[in-house]
């Protein structure tokens, strides 16, 4: 039980993070507005969560300009994507566990 | 262990990579609706047709002086008002769901899709224009037949997936009517038709029920 304890991740602790990495693993990118309007969070909200997991390399973070507005980009990297999917594991298993 | 906010986190998970990826508020109704518009417009074609191969056979007045091109013209004009009416029905029927899921109707997702399910959509209706071109006219039918499976097939990805089956069978009896040419508008009545007919309603029961809705109102 202890094993699978360690398993579930921290940085994933929270419905924001845990919801702008679901999008991000299925989907090439996402950008600053696409993040905002399918997680229902503020601006403020979304940039403290991305810059968190940012911080923990699981995503990378591209800026460029679309029409000369600064557009962001937000992509999972390798180890985002294995961290999430362990996470998910584990939360798995503890659900089975519990039943 | 508080397993009810592990389920509640594997359900949100589930939930936005669905909603981050799949256009989900396409309407079954439309479908239902499409594939009657497509019956409709087959049987007035079909007269047409008969009217036009009595004319042929008993050598009556011209009703214009170029009949073929009388009858083409009837026919694609047919064919315009059905895709019209599909098209406008599914809009409206699919912004409607999208209010009541509150999705928006022009997302990046709704975009992918329709993207995907133009390019092949596209490509077939340039390639059928070609058929006709070069006097192939009896293969334009299970052209459309194709190119619409090959396009629903692309686009299932981006939505309700299921439509990935219809795309199928589309493609099949186009394939198979390549061998039939001359009953290119029965085959159609089956695909465009009877498959929307029965996919829709398939659909409808899946999805978009009243019953199985929070809301009561449909």
């Amino acid at each position: 039980m202890k094993n699978i304890i360690q398993h579930i991740n921290k940085a994933f602790d929270h419905r924001v993070r845990l919801g702008i990495m679901s999008i991000l693993m299925v989907n090439d990118f996402a950008d600053f507005n696409m993040l905002k309007e399918l997680l229902g969070a503020t601006d403020g909200n979304i940039a403290s969560h991305t810059k968190a997991l940012e911080k923990e390399a699981y995503i990378s973070i591209e800026k460029s300009f679309i029409n000369r507005k600064p557009n962001t980009r937000y992509i999972a990297t390798a180890s985002g994507r294995e961290a999430f999917t362990k996470h998910i594991e584990a939360l798995e298993k503890l659900i089975n566990n519990n039943d | 262990m508080n397993t009810k906010n592990y389920l509640k986190d594997i359900s949100d998970i589930k939930t936005m990579m669905s909603r981050s990826s799949r256009f989900m508020s396409l309407s079954g109704l439309s479908g239902v609706l499409a594939g009657v518009y497509a019956l409709i417009g087959a049987t007035i074609a079909y007269f047409q047709i008969k009217d036009f191969k009595f004319l042929i056979y008993n050598e009556t007045d011209w009703i214009s002086d170029n009949p073929y091109s009388s009858l083409f013209f009837n026919l694609v004009t047919i064919a315009l008002i059905v895709l019209a009416a599909a098209i406008a029905t599914g809009f409206f029927l699919t912004l409607r769901k999208a209010k009541k899921q509150n999705e928006k109707i022009w997302n990046p997702v709704s975009k992918r899709l329709l993207a995907n399910f133009a390019l092949p959509l596209v490509s077939g209706g340039l390639f059928c224009i070609v058929l006709i071109q070069y006097d192939i006219a009896g293969l334009v039918a299970p052209a459309t037949l194709i190119f619409y499976g090959l396009s629903l097939v692309n686009a299932s990805k981006f939505t309700i997936g299921d439509i990935k089956y219809l795309g199928i069978a589309n493609i099949i009896i186009g394939l198979i009517a390549t061998q039939f040419v001359g009953y290119g508008l029965y085959f159609w009545a089956l695909g465009f038709g009877i498959f929307h007919i029965i996919y829709g309603t398939i659909l409808y029961n899946k999805y978009d029920r009243p019953s199985q809705s929070e809301e009561n109102i449909n």
